[in-house]
């Protein structure tokens, strides 16, 4: 494998990582903390929603994130031709 | 014996035996199998494994009760130790896996071309490991104490005794086929009870819906959480979904802290050596994440539920009528049980033979108390440990759910206890004892050592659950802070960063936990020695002096000068060499992952 194919299959998977830990950060430190106040006034059923995120939806987000980047990567390595046989 | 011992001691002898069986058909025959199962463990297997294996007493018996009293607040706790597997699958696990060889200090030594930084890793695993075992080891002694009516002790001989059979035997193999079994006993035991309660109280049988469902215990037509606020807020408390930890900054560093830990801690890291390739390692974290999720996002639905059948219990009638208080004398049996573990305590500070629970240590609300003739909440003692314990007694559950309920805490603190005592041993018989003093070991004779060191840790370990010193109650601080701040930003930056050096690498984590124990050695005192602790007032160091952050979060900060000091000190020294920066070049690529070997 060239060096040139080397750092773009390296930088195509920090592309993924940092889209995917923003979203990482946005629903925990985020709706989880930060803007906690502003989104409880909005309701999900009996769950005011920045509670909701804080002790449910993040945790939902976080499996989301684990499973889509293994797919991604699953196909960035077929795309390279660098996954094992 | 009662129908309740009766009932515990065959479903706890049953998974007993059940751990027994593995234990002799999952022998481990060479290192590989004894530290990495021989690396042929399914994904989703290993999810399973490693669920159990990160699942410890204190998320089955205590985070329930944290968030019960803590509110909102509590989220630190669900997110912090869900968070951490996001980080541990997109920035280590899938690249460690890669590297191929049996434990992370390994990783560590090689990366860093210096047995100084392999010898630095292994002290930080063994004081984390090590802190973090003493709380397994304690939470099984209790669980035998309460239900199996044996001593403390002998409880935790019991447990030792049987960790010893299936991780002394099989080492990481038995310990995975084990941590399979437990898992399903402990999510089971976990979630039936969560069942039953949320139907009583709203109806849905799914917990993660009932605490977003209808009240169902009178005709108001609120909903649950709705209903917990009004009652809490009612008695003084701070309202329950709005409740914080600290201030919003504590809780944002705390989360941070918890998460970056979680994806540090070694022996989490160490289940993804097994599995066979490291593509698999990258689904394997998001199959652990699905297990752990079903515990986690069920917890928060027990600990509301069994606040609010807490209050309910207590506070029978309005609030201020006399009449309104439960009569001491007709208190529930659950109440008497666990009062003679004093881990609840009532004191009847106006002798008026009813309990008043209630927040004294607001003001405005005990102002009103005192004109109700109430003298202090008299509730003095209720530990956050039984609220997961007595829950299926308060909801008046059948005594199979109680026993149900006592093997999933012993599977919890057994499968957790299990894979820090095999991160420990291999620390000790595959860093210290093959990589540093005796290169030139053979292959039986190594394991061998990790089996005598096994023994050591397990006896290690039993001591000081039976004699734990001072800190205990410090150890997740201390645990999480020393992953936090010097693990997971050396293993961080092994990957990430070619032109991180040695000297870079081993000042940043040094950096790291001394600035992480400073903090906490200040509160807490130095090496947890009382009236050591050493705050100075004078010079604007109060309680959490920094921006009101507390000891157990620090771990953050620590990891912040970590990596400040390790960019700093890797700049002004001279870049790695060559073929180091080709093993990193190497290991960002999966192609050519073989199983992880010792060589």
């Amino acid at each position: 494998m060239t060096p040139d194919k080397r750092a773009d299959y390296w930088r195509a998977n920090l592309r993924y990582l940092t889209v995917l830990l923003i979203v990482w950060f946005i629903v925990s430190y985020g709706f989880g903390i930060l803007l906690v106040e502003p989104l409880n006034a909005i309701h999900l059923g009996g769950y005011p929603l920045g509670f909701w995120f804080a002790q449910q939806g993040s945790i939902y987000v976080f499996v989301a994130l684990i499973f889509v980047y293994a797919a991604l990567m699953n196909r960035l390595d077929k795309e390279f031709d660098v996954g094992e046989e | 014996m009662t129908p309740l011992e009766l009932w515990t001691y065959s479903i706890v002898g049953l998974t007993f035996a059940i751990y027994i069986g593995i234990a002799i058909w999952a022998r481990a025959g060479s290192t590989s199998e004894f530290y990495v199962a021989g690396g042929g463990v399914h994904p989703v297997a290993n999810g399973m494994a490693t669920a159990a294996d990160w699942m410890s007493a204190a998320s089955f018996i205590s985070m329930a009760g944290m968030l019960a009293f803590g509110g909102y607040g509590g989220s630190v706790f669900l997110m912090g130790w869900t968070g951490g597997y996001v980080l541990l699958a997109l920035l280590l696990a899938p690249y460690l896996r890669k590297f191929g060889k049996f434990t992370v200090p390994e990783f560590i030594g090689d990366r860093y071309y210096a047995n100084s930084a392999r010898v630095v890793a292994v002290i930080c695993l063994i004081l984390a490991s090590v802190t973090y075992v003493i709380g397994q080891m304690t939470g099984i002694g209790v669980a035998f104490g309460r239900f199996l009516g044996i001593s403390y002790e002998m409880g935790i001989l019991a447990g030792m005794g049987i960790v010893a059979v299936y991780a002394i035997l099989g080492g990481m193999k038995g310990i995975t086929y084990t941590q399979i079994a437990q898992y399903v006993v402990l999510i089971f035991a976990y979630t039936i009870p969560a069942i039953f309660i949320s139907l009583n109280l709203t109806g849905n049988p799914i917990p993660q819906l009932g605490l977003g469902s209808t009240y169902i215990g009178d005709d108001s037509g609120v909903s649950l959480l709705a209903k917990l606020d009004q009652v809490v807020s009612d008695l003084g408390f701070k309202e329950y979904t709005t409740q914080v930890m600290g201030s919003t900054l504590n809780m944002f560093v705390y989360t941070l802290s918890l998460m970056i830990g979680t994806a540090g801690l070694p022996h989490v890291i160490i289940r993804f050596f097994t599995v066979p390739k490291v593509a698999d390692a990258r689904y394997s974290a998001g199959w652990a994440l699905v297990f752990i999720a079903i515990l986690y996002t069920t917890a928060p639905a027990v600990g509301a539920m069994a606040r609010l059948n807490l209050m309910d219990t207590i506070q029978i009638g309005p609030v201020g009528e006399e009449t309104g208080n439960l009569v001491y004398d007709e208190r529930p049996d659950w109440f008497k049980r666990w009062e003679t573990t004093g881990l609840l305590k009532f004191e009847d500070k106006n002798g008026d033979g009813r309990i008043q629970y209630y927040d004294d240590k607001n003001a405005e609300f005990a102002a009103k108390a005192e004109s109700f003739g109430w003298k202090g909440n008299e509730m003095v003692t209720v530990n956050n440990d039984i609220m997961v314990l007595a829950n299926p007694e308060i909801a008046q559950l059948p005594n199979w759910v109680i026993a149900l309920v006592v093997a999933g805490g012993l599977a919890a603190a057994l499968s957790t206890a299990a894979g820090l005592l095999l991160a420990i041993s291999s620390a000790i018989s595959h860093d210290l004892l093959k990589g540093v003093f005796m290169p030139q070991i053979t292959e039986k004779n190594e394991l061998m050592a990790g089996r005598l060191s096994m023994i050591g840790a397990i006896i290690l370990a039993g001591y000081l659950g039976m004699n734990p010193p001072g800190f205990a109650a410090g150890t997740v601080a201390i645990a999480f802070g020393l992953a936090a701040s010097s693990i997971f930003p050396a293993l961080m930056l092994g990957i990430f960063a070619k032109r991180m050096n040695k000297q870079g690498a081993i000042a940043g984590m040094v950096a790291g936990i001394t600035v992480t124990l400073l903090y906490v050695f200040q509160h807490k005192g130095i090496l947890f020695i009382p009236g050591t602790d050493f705050l100075l007032p004078d010079m604007g160091m109060g309680a959490n002096w920094f921006f009101g952050i507390t000891p157990e979060a620090f771990g953050a900060i620590g990891a912040v000068a970590n990596f400040l000091v390790a960019a700093l000190v890797a700049a002004l020294t001279a870049p790695p060499p060559e073929h180091i920066q080709h093993l990193v070049e190497d290991v960002r690529i999966p192609r050519g992952a073989g199983a992880a070997t010792g060589h």
